[in-house]
């Protein structure tokens, strides 16, 4: 899950290293437009929606909050 | 708040639309984005066209074509009209309210209540509210609902937050007595500690416009407006959606004692497709019973977004069929709203242009 979850992080910000254990959000890797789109990218891959209510900025501010998130939402 | 009306109906609904489209591909260079990130911004909300207004045109001039359409057209008669309703935040003028301009343009009798209200995103339902207690009087018969905004002046253009899905337009919905006694359920509920998610800052009395309100600033995700510009919060707008919508709505459909599978249409308020569908995938509704094509072929108009959505998608076959339709309302107060309701053979249910 880790890999897929940074191969689209990647795809979504090339020019940022997503394997650095920084807040993704507060360091301006993330913005709210990429978190719609790295939404849409995780629901297809892992095939769930995401619920609306954990669209929340703390919820993408690493990979392990967004392991979590995906795992709260039902992905395997 | 619930309510509950019966012998109401609504016997007709236009949409009037501007005739400019202006395309997505022709502001983006607008924002501070690079063209990889607009185009999938523009997949991920379902930005691709929408209406905007000419220069010199105000809400009203939209309600006086759809109603002269309507005159011209036999669908409706001036002698009728006991109420007019203008529910918009773009009124003409300060003073005098723009329902009496638009009752004065038509020389409309005397016997007829003028009312406008400022509302925006959940106008539609608000206004319906309000016209079905209305003609809970035995003076009321008809109530002629117009929601109509022309808020793209307000909108910098090089904010991406909002300029890529404002839209001007108008409806006319026209609201009546019915002798069919199905019942009509609706809720409104209002949270003014948010009033501020979604403003136009300088303008009014509180802050008037001035040479100074009219600086461009920078926001910190690279977005420029002024104060005399509308400001969304957006994240704060989408995550109260997310979390007042789904309860409202289950609210209602118990209070109806209706299944959610049993309804034909979610008629929702149109801010973006991607909001609309993460509303559908909470609610367990299938994404196409609640269409999310407004604001990607005319923008997001406010309170016109419902009748334009059951206009644009339902079309003719509302006149000649009875359906269950869920309508929502929710953004700008902060107001969430929400009406169960059958509508068919409806006189009339199109767009024009303007």
């Amino acid at each position: 899950m880790r890999e897929k979850i940074i191969k689209i992080l990647t795809e979504l910000r090339p020019e940022f290293d997503f394997n650095e254990d920084v807040d993704f959000i507060d360091e301006g890797m993330l913005d709210s437009f990429d978190v719609v789109n790295l939404v849409t990218e995780l629901d297809s891959t892992f095939e769930i929606s995401i619920d609306g209510v954990d669209i929340l900025p703390e919820n993408f501010a690493s990979i392990d909050s967004i392991e979590k998130l995906l795992i709260k939402n039902g992905a395997k | 708040m619930d309510f509950v009306f019966k012998n109401k109906r609504i016997g007709g609904i236009l949409t009037i639309l501007p005739k400019k489209v202006v395309k997505f591909e022709e502001e983006m260079g607008n924002y501070s984005f690079s063209p990889a990130k607009c185009m999938k911004l523009k997949l991920a909300m379902g930005y691709k066209e929408h209406r905007i207004a000419e220069p010199g045109q105000c809400s009203s001039d939209f309600c006086k074509f759809g109603l002269q359409y309507l005159f011209d057209n036999d669908l409706l008669k001036k002698e009728e009209i006991d109420a007019l309703l203008f529910v918009s935040q773009s009124a003409d003028y300060y003073m005098p309210p723009t329902s009496n301009i638009i009752h004065g343009h038509f020389e409309l009798k005397h016997d007829c209540l003028c009312m406008d209200i400022n509302q925006g995103c959940a106008g539609f339902e608000l206004g319906l509210i309000q016209a079905f207690m209305l003609l809970e009087q035995p003076s009321i018969n008809k109530v002629i609902l117009m929601n109509a905004d022309v808020l793209s002046p307000k909108v910098s253009d090089r904010d991406r937050n909002s300029k890529p899905l404002i839209g001007d337009a108008a409806s006319i919905t026209i609201v009546e007595k019915s002798d069919d006694d199905s019942t009509i359920y609706a809720n409104i509920k209002m949270d003014g500690t948010g009033a501020f998610a979604l403003n136009i800052p300088a303008g009014g009395f509180r802050m008037p416009s001035t040479s100074e309100t009219s600086v461009m600033e920078q926001d910190d995700a690279g977005n420029y407006r002024s104060k005399d510009n509308l400001v969304m919060q957006g994240d704060d707008v989408f995550n109260f959606v997310q979390r007042e919508v789904p309860p409202m709505i289950e609210h209602l459909l118990e209070q109806a004692d209706v299944q959610k599978e049993d309804v034909d249409w979610y008629m929702f308020h149109q801010p973006n497709k991607f909001m609309l569908n993460k509303l559908a995938d909470k609610l367990g509704v299938p994404r196409e019973k609640m269409p999310a094509n407004i604001v990607e072929n005319f923008g997001n108009a406010s309170g016109v977004t419902v009748p334009t959505c059951i206009s644009f998608n339902l079309g003719e076959q509302l006149t000649d069929k009875t359906m269950k339709l869920c309508m929502a309302g929710f953004g700008v107060g902060l107001t969430w709203s929400s009406i169960y309701m059958k509508m068919g053979n409806l006189l009339f249910n199109n767009i024009v242009e303007f």
